[in-house]
Protein backbone atom coordinates (compact mmCIF):
# COMPACT_ATOMS: atom_id res chain seq x y z
CA UNK A 1 0.00 0.00 0.00
CA UNK A 2 1.10 3.41 -0.68
CA UNK A 3 2.84 4.95 2.27
CA UNK A 4 1.37 8.31 2.10
CA UNK A 5 -2.35 6.54 1.73
CA UNK A 6 -1.25 4.47 4.72
CA UNK A 7 -0.50 7.79 6.92
CA UNK A 8 -3.82 9.86 5.54
CA UNK A 9 -6.03 6.97 6.67
CA UNK A 10 -4.59 6.64 10.00
CA UNK A 11 -4.24 10.19 10.19
CA UNK A 12 -8.17 11.10 8.97
CA UNK A 13 -10.22 7.89 7.55
CA UNK A 14 -9.54 5.57 10.22
CA UNK A 15 -8.72 8.38 12.65
CA UNK A 16 -8.38 6.50 16.14
CA UNK A 17 -10.35 7.98 18.76
CA UNK A 18 -12.91 9.57 16.81
CA UNK A 19 -13.42 6.60 14.36
CA UNK A 20 -12.51 3.61 15.61
CA UNK A 21 -12.96 4.80 19.24
CA UNK A 22 -10.01 4.14 20.79
CA UNK A 23 -8.51 5.92 23.73
CA UNK A 24 -11.66 7.67 24.53
CA UNK A 25 -10.44 8.18 28.07
CA UNK A 26 -7.59 10.95 27.67
CA UNK A 27 -9.43 12.06 25.09
CA UNK A 28 -12.04 13.19 27.51
CA UNK A 29 -9.69 13.78 30.54
CA UNK A 30 -6.88 15.86 28.78
CA UNK A 31 -9.10 18.06 26.21
CA UNK A 32 -9.42 20.64 28.44
CA UNK A 33 -7.04 23.16 27.23
CA UNK A 34 -5.10 22.88 24.06
CA UNK A 35 -1.63 23.33 25.41
CA UNK A 36 -2.00 20.09 27.61
CA UNK A 37 -4.17 18.57 24.97
CA UNK A 38 -1.05 19.22 22.57
CA UNK A 39 1.72 17.78 25.12
CA UNK A 40 -0.59 14.65 25.76
CA UNK A 41 -0.90 14.27 21.88
CA UNK A 42 2.74 14.28 21.19
CA UNK A 43 3.51 12.30 24.50
CA UNK A 44 1.01 9.65 23.21
CA UNK A 45 2.38 9.75 19.30
CA UNK A 46 5.82 9.29 20.49
CA UNK A 47 5.25 6.11 22.17
CA UNK A 48 2.96 4.97 19.28
CA UNK A 49 5.87 5.28 17.03
CA UNK A 50 8.80 3.65 19.12
CA UNK A 51 6.20 1.21 20.65
CA UNK A 52 5.51 0.11 16.92
CA UNK A 53 8.64 -0.22 15.90
CA UNK A 54 9.69 -2.04 19.34
CA UNK A 55 6.87 -4.52 18.88
CA UNK A 56 7.35 -5.49 15.22
CA UNK A 57 10.76 -6.44 15.54
CA UNK A 58 9.56 -8.28 18.91
CA UNK A 59 6.72 -10.55 16.73
CA UNK A 60 9.15 -10.75 13.85
CA UNK A 61 12.45 -11.46 15.78
CA UNK A 62 10.47 -13.17 18.80
CA UNK A 63 7.30 -14.44 18.80
CA UNK A 64 7.03 -15.37 15.38
CA UNK A 65 10.18 -17.87 15.08
CA UNK A 66 9.75 -18.85 18.68
CA UNK A 67 6.13 -19.88 17.80
CA UNK A 68 4.90 -17.93 20.88
CA UNK A 69 1.91 -15.36 19.44
CA UNK A 70 -0.18 -16.32 22.56
CA UNK A 71 2.46 -13.63 24.17
CA UNK A 72 1.97 -11.11 21.82
CA UNK A 73 -0.38 -8.81 24.47
CA UNK A 74 1.87 -9.28 27.27
CA UNK A 75 5.03 -8.71 25.32
CA UNK A 76 3.75 -5.29 23.81
CA UNK A 77 1.87 -4.50 27.36
CA UNK A 78 5.63 -4.68 28.26
CA UNK A 79 7.19 -2.73 25.66
CA UNK A 80 4.78 0.08 25.87
CA UNK A 81 4.69 0.25 30.16
CA UNK A 82 8.49 0.65 29.27
CA UNK A 83 8.30 3.47 26.91
CA UNK A 84 5.67 5.00 28.62
CA UNK A 85 7.88 5.30 32.19
CA UNK A 86 10.59 6.39 30.11
CA UNK A 87 8.42 9.37 28.69
CA UNK A 88 6.68 10.09 32.16
CA UNK A 89 10.72 10.58 33.25
CA UNK A 90 11.41 12.51 30.14
CA UNK A 91 9.01 15.04 31.05
CA UNK A 92 8.71 15.49 34.40
CA UNK A 93 12.73 16.72 33.99
CA UNK A 94 11.96 18.96 30.55
CA UNK A 95 8.92 20.04 31.44
CA UNK A 96 7.67 20.13 34.91
CA UNK A 97 4.64 22.03 34.40
CA UNK A 98 2.98 19.79 31.71
CA UNK A 99 3.92 16.97 33.48
CA UNK A 100 1.34 18.63 36.51
CA UNK A 101 -1.26 19.39 33.90
CA UNK A 102 -1.02 15.46 32.34
CA UNK A 103 -1.31 14.42 35.70
CA UNK A 104 -2.55 10.80 36.00
CA UNK A 105 -2.99 10.53 32.38
CA UNK A 106 0.31 10.51 31.41
CA UNK A 107 1.06 7.02 33.12
CA UNK A 108 -2.12 5.78 31.94
CA UNK A 109 -1.12 6.31 28.46
CA UNK A 110 0.15 2.91 29.49
CA UNK A 111 -3.48 1.32 29.27
CA UNK A 112 -4.27 3.37 27.10
CA UNK A 113 -6.06 1.00 23.92
CA UNK A 114 -4.91 3.34 21.27
CA UNK A 115 -1.78 2.22 21.68
CA UNK A 116 -1.99 -1.64 21.85
CA UNK A 117 -4.81 -1.36 19.06
CA UNK A 118 -2.57 -0.05 17.08
CA UNK A 119 0.74 -2.48 17.74
CA UNK A 120 -2.02 -5.53 17.39
CA UNK A 121 -3.40 -4.26 14.30
CA UNK A 122 -0.43 -4.04 13.09
CA UNK A 123 0.48 -7.31 13.24
CA UNK A 124 -2.82 -8.18 12.12
CA UNK A 125 -2.49 -6.45 8.59
CA UNK A 126 1.06 -7.91 8.13
CA UNK A 127 2.63 -4.25 7.73
CA UNK A 128 6.06 -4.18 7.12
CA UNK A 129 8.65 -2.43 9.53
CA UNK A 130 8.29 1.10 7.76
CA UNK A 131 4.40 0.91 6.88
CA UNK A 132 4.05 0.22 11.27
CA UNK A 133 6.17 3.27 11.54
CA UNK A 134 4.50 5.17 9.10
CA UNK A 135 1.09 3.66 10.61
CA UNK A 136 1.97 4.66 13.94
CA UNK A 137 2.53 8.32 12.89
CA UNK A 138 -0.66 8.69 11.33
CA UNK A 139 -2.37 7.28 14.10
CA UNK A 140 -0.50 9.13 16.81
CA UNK A 141 -1.10 12.34 14.95
CA UNK A 142 -4.86 11.84 14.15
CA UNK A 143 -4.75 11.11 17.95
CA UNK A 144 -3.25 15.00 18.26
CA UNK A 145 -5.55 16.78 16.27
CA UNK A 146 -8.53 15.25 17.94
CA UNK A 147 -7.50 15.94 20.78
CA UNK A 148 -6.37 19.48 20.16
CA UNK A 149 -9.43 20.17 18.17
CA UNK A 150 -11.91 18.81 21.08
CA UNK A 151 -10.03 20.60 23.59
CA UNK A 152 -10.01 24.16 21.22
CA UNK A 153 -14.20 23.73 21.22
CA UNK A 154 -14.17 22.84 25.34
CA UNK A 155 -12.23 26.06 25.48
CA UNK A 156 -14.75 28.16 23.66
CA UNK A 157 -17.44 26.15 25.39
CA UNK A 158 -16.71 27.88 28.83
CA UNK A 159 -17.91 31.10 27.23
CA UNK A 160 -20.75 29.33 25.55
CA UNK A 161 -24.25 29.86 26.69
CA UNK A 162 -25.13 26.38 27.91
CA UNK A 163 -28.19 24.71 29.13
CA UNK A 164 -27.76 23.99 32.92
CA UNK A 165 -28.57 20.21 32.62
CA UNK A 166 -25.71 20.05 30.04
CA UNK A 167 -23.06 21.84 31.77
CA UNK A 168 -19.61 20.20 31.66
CA UNK A 169 -19.47 16.78 30.98
CA UNK A 170 -22.79 16.22 28.44
CA UNK A 171 -21.65 18.98 26.10
CA UNK A 172 -18.17 17.39 26.04
CA UNK A 173 -19.42 14.51 25.09
CA UNK A 174 -22.42 15.85 22.68
CA UNK A 175 -19.47 17.74 20.48
CA UNK A 176 -17.20 14.24 21.12
CA UNK A 177 -20.24 13.05 19.19
CA UNK A 178 -20.74 15.48 16.37
CA UNK A 179 -16.50 15.54 16.05
CA UNK A 180 -16.63 12.29 15.07
CA UNK A 181 -19.63 12.20 12.90
CA UNK A 182 -17.90 15.05 10.72
CA UNK A 183 -14.86 12.67 10.79
CA UNK A 184 -17.17 9.98 8.99
CA UNK A 185 -17.28 12.04 5.93
CA UNK A 186 -13.79 11.41 5.02
CA UNK A 187 -15.28 7.75 5.18
CA UNK A 188 -15.09 7.27 1.30
CA UNK A 189 -11.71 9.40 0.63
CA UNK A 190 -9.63 6.56 0.26
CA UNK B 1 7.02 -28.05 28.38
CA UNK B 2 9.38 -26.59 25.95
CA UNK B 3 7.05 -23.92 25.49
CA UNK B 4 6.94 -22.70 28.91
CA UNK B 5 10.68 -22.30 29.27
CA UNK B 6 11.01 -20.62 25.78
CA UNK B 7 8.35 -18.43 27.07
CA UNK B 8 10.04 -17.64 30.36
CA UNK B 9 13.39 -17.28 29.15
CA UNK B 10 12.03 -14.43 25.90
CA UNK B 11 10.05 -12.77 28.32
CA UNK B 12 12.15 -12.42 31.26
CA UNK B 13 15.17 -11.08 29.01
CA UNK B 14 13.40 -8.84 27.37
CA UNK B 15 11.89 -7.88 30.75
CA UNK B 16 15.26 -7.55 32.41
CA UNK B 17 16.48 -5.70 29.23
CA UNK B 18 13.87 -2.95 29.67
CA UNK B 19 14.56 -2.84 33.41
CA UNK B 20 18.19 -1.87 32.61
CA UNK B 21 16.91 0.54 30.15
CA UNK B 22 15.00 2.56 32.87
CA UNK B 23 16.87 2.17 35.57
CA UNK B 24 20.01 3.80 33.39
CA UNK B 25 17.19 6.45 32.35
CA UNK B 26 15.85 7.07 35.71
CA UNK B 27 19.70 7.85 36.74
CA UNK B 28 20.06 10.18 34.03
CA UNK B 29 16.35 12.10 34.16
CA UNK B 30 16.34 12.16 37.76
CA UNK B 31 14.53 15.40 38.57
CA UNK B 32 16.59 17.10 41.31
CA UNK B 33 14.38 18.37 44.03
CA UNK B 34 15.67 20.40 47.20
CA UNK B 35 16.55 17.93 50.21
CA UNK B 36 15.24 21.55 52.16
CA UNK B 37 11.87 20.13 50.96
CA UNK B 38 11.67 17.22 52.57
CA UNK B 39 13.93 18.24 55.57
CA UNK B 40 10.94 20.31 56.46
CA UNK B 41 8.15 17.80 55.38
CA UNK B 42 9.51 16.12 57.89
CA UNK B 43 9.35 17.75 60.84
CA UNK B 44 4.97 19.32 60.08
CA UNK B 45 2.27 17.55 61.29
CA UNK B 46 1.55 16.01 58.00
CA UNK B 47 -2.00 15.69 58.04
CA UNK B 48 -2.57 17.93 55.28
CA UNK B 49 -5.04 20.15 56.76
CA UNK B 50 -4.62 22.98 54.48
CA UNK B 51 -4.60 25.47 57.46
CA UNK B 52 -1.57 27.48 56.25
CA UNK B 53 -3.00 28.00 53.26
CA UNK B 54 -1.19 25.35 51.15
CA UNK B 55 -1.91 22.29 49.07
CA UNK B 56 -1.10 20.07 51.77
CA UNK B 57 2.37 19.78 53.85
CA UNK B 58 4.35 19.20 50.94
CA UNK B 59 2.88 22.40 49.42
CA UNK B 60 3.58 24.45 52.63
CA UNK B 61 7.14 22.65 52.61
CA UNK B 62 8.19 23.72 49.06
CA UNK B 63 6.53 27.36 49.72
CA UNK B 64 8.99 27.72 52.71
CA UNK B 65 11.97 26.45 51.09
CA UNK B 66 11.75 29.07 48.16
CA UNK B 67 10.87 31.57 50.83
CA UNK B 68 7.17 32.34 49.84
CA UNK B 69 5.94 31.12 53.37
CA UNK B 70 7.08 32.27 56.85
CA UNK B 71 9.19 29.54 59.20
CA UNK B 72 5.44 29.79 61.40
CA UNK B 73 3.00 29.54 58.97
CA UNK B 74 2.06 25.86 59.91
CA UNK B 75 -0.89 27.01 62.66
CA UNK B 76 -0.70 23.32 63.84
CA UNK B 77 2.60 22.92 64.53
CA UNK B 78 2.91 26.31 66.30
CA UNK B 79 5.79 26.95 67.99
CA UNK B 80 7.83 23.81 68.40
CA UNK B 81 7.38 23.21 64.71
CA UNK B 82 8.33 26.87 63.72
CA UNK B 83 11.47 26.20 65.90
CA UNK B 84 12.34 22.17 63.56
CA UNK B 85 11.86 24.20 60.34
CA UNK B 86 14.04 27.34 61.46
CA UNK B 87 16.47 25.09 62.25
CA UNK B 88 16.33 22.99 58.63
CA UNK B 89 16.77 26.62 57.00
CA UNK B 90 19.10 28.10 59.74
CA UNK B 91 17.62 31.11 60.45
CA UNK B 92 15.96 32.40 63.64
CA UNK B 93 12.24 31.29 64.18
CA UNK B 94 10.11 33.69 63.77
CA UNK B 95 7.77 33.20 67.06
CA UNK B 96 4.32 32.72 66.39
CA UNK B 97 1.61 34.03 68.66
CA UNK B 98 -0.41 30.93 69.85
CA UNK B 99 -4.24 31.13 68.88
CA UNK B 100 -6.87 29.28 70.01
CA UNK B 101 -10.94 29.30 68.45
CA UNK B 102 -13.40 31.03 70.74
CA UNK B 103 -17.32 30.48 70.58
CA UNK B 104 -18.74 33.95 70.27
CA UNK B 105 -22.53 32.27 71.27
CA UNK B 106 -23.96 31.14 74.76
CA UNK B 107 -27.44 30.62 73.34
CA UNK B 108 -27.81 27.04 74.00
CA UNK B 109 -31.04 24.89 74.66
CA UNK B 110 -31.45 26.95 77.92
CA UNK B 111 -30.67 30.44 76.68
CA UNK B 112 -32.27 30.76 73.04
CA UNK B 113 -36.11 30.34 72.38
CA UNK B 114 -37.03 28.30 69.67
CA UNK B 115 -39.66 29.39 67.19
CA UNK B 116 -40.38 25.99 65.65
CA UNK B 117 -39.35 22.10 64.63
CA UNK B 118 -36.15 21.58 62.51
CA UNK B 119 -36.47 17.95 61.25
CA UNK B 120 -33.53 18.22 58.25
CA UNK B 121 -30.34 16.76 58.43
CA UNK B 122 -28.48 17.49 61.40
CA UNK B 123 -25.83 19.69 60.00
CA UNK B 124 -25.44 23.95 60.63
CA UNK B 125 -25.09 24.83 56.59
CA UNK B 126 -28.33 22.52 55.97
CA UNK B 127 -30.09 24.01 58.76
CA UNK B 128 -29.14 28.03 57.96
CA UNK B 129 -30.09 26.92 54.59
CA UNK B 130 -33.70 26.06 55.76
CA UNK B 131 -35.18 29.05 56.84
CA UNK B 132 -32.30 29.37 59.52
CA UNK B 133 -33.39 26.36 61.65
CA UNK B 134 -35.40 26.44 64.65
CA UNK B 135 -33.85 28.69 66.85
CA UNK B 136 -35.20 32.18 67.26
CA UNK B 137 -32.09 34.21 66.86
CA UNK B 138 -31.22 34.21 63.46
CA UNK B 139 -27.71 35.58 64.98
CA UNK B 140 -26.93 32.20 67.13
CA UNK B 141 -25.63 29.11 67.24
CA UNK B 142 -27.39 26.65 65.57
CA UNK B 143 -26.42 23.46 67.64
CA UNK B 144 -25.69 20.85 65.21
CA UNK B 145 -21.90 20.43 65.85
CA UNK B 146 -20.72 21.12 61.95
CA UNK B 147 -17.72 22.84 63.71
CA UNK B 148 -16.81 19.83 65.90
CA UNK B 149 -17.38 17.25 62.47
CA UNK B 150 -14.73 19.94 60.87
CA UNK B 151 -12.32 19.99 63.42
CA UNK B 152 -9.29 17.26 62.73
CA UNK B 153 -7.79 17.32 66.22
CA UNK B 154 -10.73 16.28 68.60
CA UNK B 155 -10.63 19.90 70.20
CA UNK B 156 -14.27 20.68 70.34
CA UNK B 157 -17.59 18.61 71.27
CA UNK B 158 -20.98 19.72 71.71
CA UNK B 159 -21.75 20.48 75.68
CA UNK B 160 -25.21 19.20 77.01
CA UNK B 161 -26.58 22.27 76.28
CA UNK B 162 -26.00 21.97 72.89
CA UNK B 163 -23.19 24.55 72.45
CA UNK B 164 -19.68 23.57 70.86
CA UNK B 165 -16.92 23.68 73.43
CA UNK B 166 -12.84 24.21 72.68
CA UNK B 167 -10.55 22.11 74.32
CA UNK B 168 -8.02 24.37 74.04
CA UNK B 169 -5.10 22.44 74.72
CA UNK B 170 -5.78 20.19 71.81
CA UNK B 171 -6.77 23.62 69.55
CA UNK B 172 -4.43 24.42 66.60
CA UNK B 173 -5.70 27.19 65.47
CA UNK B 174 -6.45 25.75 61.98
CA UNK B 175 -9.46 27.79 61.42
CA UNK B 176 -11.53 24.54 59.95
CA UNK B 177 -14.11 25.28 62.42
CA UNK B 178 -14.22 28.84 61.47
CA UNK B 179 -14.98 28.09 58.04
CA UNK B 180 -17.94 25.07 59.04
CA UNK B 181 -20.05 27.69 60.87
CA UNK B 182 -22.42 29.73 58.76
CA UNK B 183 -23.14 31.99 60.67
CA UNK B 184 -19.77 33.08 62.03
CA UNK B 185 -19.98 31.98 65.45
CA UNK B 186 -16.14 31.48 65.69
CA UNK B 187 -13.53 32.97 65.65
CA UNK B 188 -8.91 32.72 66.41
CA UNK B 189 -7.96 34.47 68.96
CA UNK B 190 -4.42 34.71 70.93
CA UNK B 191 -4.50 32.24 73.36
CA UNK B 192 -3.78 34.89 76.33
CA UNK B 193 -7.06 37.04 76.21
CA UNK B 194 -9.64 35.09 78.52
CA UNK B 195 -12.49 37.71 77.87
CA UNK B 196 -15.06 37.18 75.15
CA UNK B 197 -18.55 39.26 74.27
CA UNK B 198 -19.92 35.59 73.51
CA UNK B 199 -22.59 37.50 71.27
CA UNK B 200 -22.97 37.76 67.51
CA UNK B 201 -26.27 39.55 67.47
CA UNK B 202 -27.15 42.92 65.49
CA UNK B 203 -30.75 42.73 66.52
CA UNK B 204 -32.07 45.95 68.79
CA UNK B 205 -31.93 45.21 72.92
CA UNK B 206 -35.24 44.31 73.02
CA UNK B 207 -35.66 41.59 70.11
CA UNK B 208 -32.44 40.23 71.72
CA UNK B 209 -34.47 39.72 75.10
CA UNK B 210 -37.30 38.23 73.19
CA UNK B 211 -35.61 35.77 71.49
CA UNK B 212 -32.44 35.27 74.34
CA UNK B 213 -31.61 35.37 78.03
CA UNK B 214 -27.73 36.08 77.28
CA UNK B 215 -27.65 37.43 74.60
CA UNK B 216 -25.68 41.53 73.93
CA UNK B 217 -28.96 44.22 74.56
CA UNK B 218 -26.29 46.52 73.11
CA UNK B 219 -26.66 48.82 76.83
CA UNK B 220 -23.12 49.95 75.99
CA UNK B 221 -22.13 49.10 80.05
CA UNK B 222 -19.08 47.38 79.25
CA UNK B 223 -17.93 50.01 76.92
CA UNK B 224 -17.96 52.70 79.79
CA UNK B 225 -17.02 50.40 82.31
CA UNK B 226 -13.67 49.68 80.32
CA UNK B 227 -10.45 51.57 81.48
CA UNK B 228 -8.60 50.64 78.36
CA UNK B 229 -11.05 51.70 75.37
CA UNK B 230 -10.87 48.18 73.96
CA UNK B 231 -14.52 47.43 73.90
CA UNK B 232 -16.55 49.63 71.32
CA UNK B 233 -20.53 49.44 69.94
CA UNK B 234 -21.01 48.66 66.51
CA UNK B 235 -24.51 47.88 64.88
CA UNK B 236 -25.76 47.02 68.01
CA UNK B 237 -23.18 44.63 69.65
CA UNK B 238 -20.37 45.65 71.76
CA UNK B 239 -17.60 44.28 70.43
CA UNK B 240 -13.45 44.25 71.79
CA UNK B 241 -10.69 45.11 70.63
CA UNK B 242 -8.26 42.30 71.73
CA UNK B 243 -5.22 44.52 70.82
CA UNK B 244 -6.46 46.62 73.89
CA UNK B 245 -7.90 44.10 76.29
CA UNK B 246 -5.88 43.53 79.52
CA UNK B 247 -8.01 40.73 80.94
CA UNK B 248 -8.90 43.11 84.12
CA UNK B 249 -12.76 41.83 84.11
CA UNK B 250 -14.32 45.05 84.57
CA UNK B 251 -16.90 44.66 81.43
CA UNK B 252 -17.57 41.02 83.38
CA UNK B 253 -18.38 42.72 86.56
CA UNK B 254 -21.29 44.88 84.80
CA UNK B 255 -22.60 43.22 82.15
CA UNK B 256 -26.58 42.76 83.00
CA UNK B 257 -26.94 40.00 80.65
CA UNK B 258 -23.75 37.93 81.56
CA UNK B 259 -22.94 37.52 77.58
CA UNK B 260 -19.18 38.85 78.63
CA UNK B 261 -17.55 36.16 80.33
CA UNK B 262 -14.37 35.33 82.09
CA UNK B 263 -12.34 31.97 81.49
CA UNK B 264 -10.43 31.40 84.95
CA UNK B 265 -6.55 30.81 84.16
CA UNK B 266 -5.75 33.27 81.90
CA UNK B 267 -2.99 35.66 83.04
CA UNK B 268 -3.02 39.59 83.56
CA UNK B 269 -1.42 41.55 80.60
CA UNK B 270 -1.21 44.54 81.85
CA UNK B 271 2.05 45.96 79.28
CA UNK B 272 -1.10 46.50 77.02
CA UNK B 273 -2.65 49.40 78.93
CA UNK B 274 0.84 51.11 78.96
CA UNK B 275 0.02 51.04 74.97
CA UNK B 276 -2.98 52.74 74.73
Amino acid sequence: MNLFLLFLSALLVNNFVLVRFLGICPFMGVSKDVDSAFGMGVATTFVMVVAAAVTWLIEHFILAPLGLPFLQTMAFILVIAALVQLVEMFIHKTSPGLYKAMGIFLPLITTNCAILGLAIMAVQNAYTFIQSVIFALGAGLGFTLALVLMAGIREELRFADIPEPLLGAPIAFICAGLLSLAFSGFAGLI
Amino acid sequence: MNNVLVSLVSMGSLAALFAAGLAVASKKLAVETDPKIDAIEEVLPGVNCGGCGFAGCRAFAEAVASGQAPTNGCPVGGATVAKMVAAVLGVEAEEPVRKVAQVLCKGGLAEAKQRGTYDGPADCRLAHATQGGDKACSYGCLGYGSCVKACAFDAMYMSENGLPVVIEENCTACGKCVEACPRDIIILVPEEQGVHIRCRSLAKGREVRQVCSVGCIACQRCVKACPTGAIYMQDNLARINYDLCTNCRECVAVCPMKTIDWQDGKPLVLEKAAVS
